[in-house]
């Protein structure tokens, strides 16, 4: 099964203010609240940490979850952050 | 012959050079408060005074820069921006709105590299402080600056002018009037709080937590460029504005004794 690999997109910006990660888009102005999941993924999408890895070290012992379906569900949540054009999805890693 | 007005809002000189004396008699109606003797300009705009177009399609203003111009598209005018000359063009008829359009775009433009904004929100200044009512159509603007103690100064009813001022903020009034159909007063004061305003049935003011009260702001803020470098901006600066000043949320009932409630944790504090 092949890697996944998610940085931030460029033309966004993010804040992180009352505990809550917001995520402006620059390409059409849409504001997103992430929540704890999604703001551990944000944090840690650096273009180079397979999200395997990041679910593994960051997720599966944050919230005592089981594996596959945290990463089935890491991969939804990314994949829709994609969508929305916040996040970029590749399966190699991205460069800078 | 050249006739010329000199539209000063938030300390920011706009000048308007046209060859229709009856267009500068408008201008000079509708801005009188806000009215200078010429002087340098942060910004010189000159109109083209055209027939009305009874075709002009009725569309949302578009902005976009275009080979080094910003320029500012509605059916009913045309504009372009040297930002560097500071100096533009704005083709319309003999109307009130594009011009104050135009303005009011310029205004976002310049209050966005200064970490301000122009928000759809009604201000008022009491006791040498501001205050802000944000909130969508029907939420109270208009009702809370009909409500304002005779000691209060509106500075709009619909559309605040907010300018980053040190560790804080000020706001200025403005000529973008709303249902009042009034022109603020050409007066500025600190901001003291931010009131996100409901209609309920009791007076009550509550706090808000920071990323709401960030998502209810932007919501208000008036930016129209399509440019992800100034959506950045605006989004941080608007950030900083929630850390810096107090957002509470007031639901109110229409009456006046909802100014008893206006800046009261700030003076208790």
């Amino acid at each position: 099964m092949s890697e996944l690999f998610v940085a931030r997109a460029r033309n966004v910006a993010a804040r992180m203010i009352g505990g809550e990660m917001m995520v402006m888009s620059g390409r059409d102005s849409s504001l997103f609240s992430l929540n704890a999941t999604a703001s551990i993924l944000w944090e840690a999408a650096d273009g180079v940490t397979p999200l395997s890895r990041i679910v593994e070290g960051r997720i599966v012992t944050a919230f005592e979850v089981d594996r596959e379906a945290a990463l089935k569900d890491a991969e939804e949540l990314v994949r829709d952050l994609a969508g929305h054009g916040i996040l970029t999805l590749s399966e190699t890693p991205i460069e800078p | 012959m050249k006739h010329r007005a000199d539209i000063v809002i938030g300390g920011v000189r706009v000048a308007v050079v046209t060859s229709s004396p009856t267009f500068i008699a408008m201008l000079q109606e509708r801005y009188a408060g806000f009215l200078e003797a010429p002087g340098a300009a942060d910004f010189e705009f000159e109109i083209d005074v055209v027939a009305p177009r009874e075709d002009a399609p009725d569309e949302d203003v578009r902005v976009y820069r275009d080979a080094g111009l910003w320029r500012i598209e509605r059916g009913d005018f045309r504009a372009s921006l040297d930002p560097v000359a500071r100096r533009g063009r704005i083709r319309q008829s003999e109307n009130p709105y594009s011009i104050d359009t135009v303005l009011r775009i310029v205004h976002t433009l310049v209050l966005a590299r200064e970490g301000g904004f122009l928000m759809h929100a009604a201000s008022a200044l009491r006791a040498g402080r501001a205050y802000l009512f944000a909130g969508v159509s029907g939420a109270g603007k208009t009702t809370i600056s009909r409500l304002a103690p005779p000691d209060a100064a509106l500075l709009s009813d619909e559309i605040s002018y907010v300018k980053r001022a040190g560790a804080g903020y000020v706001a200025f009034g403005t000529p973008f009037a709303g249902e009042l159909a009034r022109a603020g007063e050409n007066v500025r004061a600190p901001l003291e709080a931010i009131y996100l305003l409901a209609q309920g049935p009791r007076n009550l003011v509550e706090g808000v937590a920071p990323a709401q009260a960030a998502r209810e702001l932007l919501a208000s803020v008036l930016f129209f460029a399509e440019d992800a470098e100034l959506v950045r901006t605006v989004f941080g600066a608007a950030l900083d504005l929630v850390e810096r000043v107090p957002v509470r949320r007031l639901t109110f009932v229409p009456d006046a004794r909802v100014w008893d409630l206006i800046g009261r944790e700030e003076q208790a504090a």
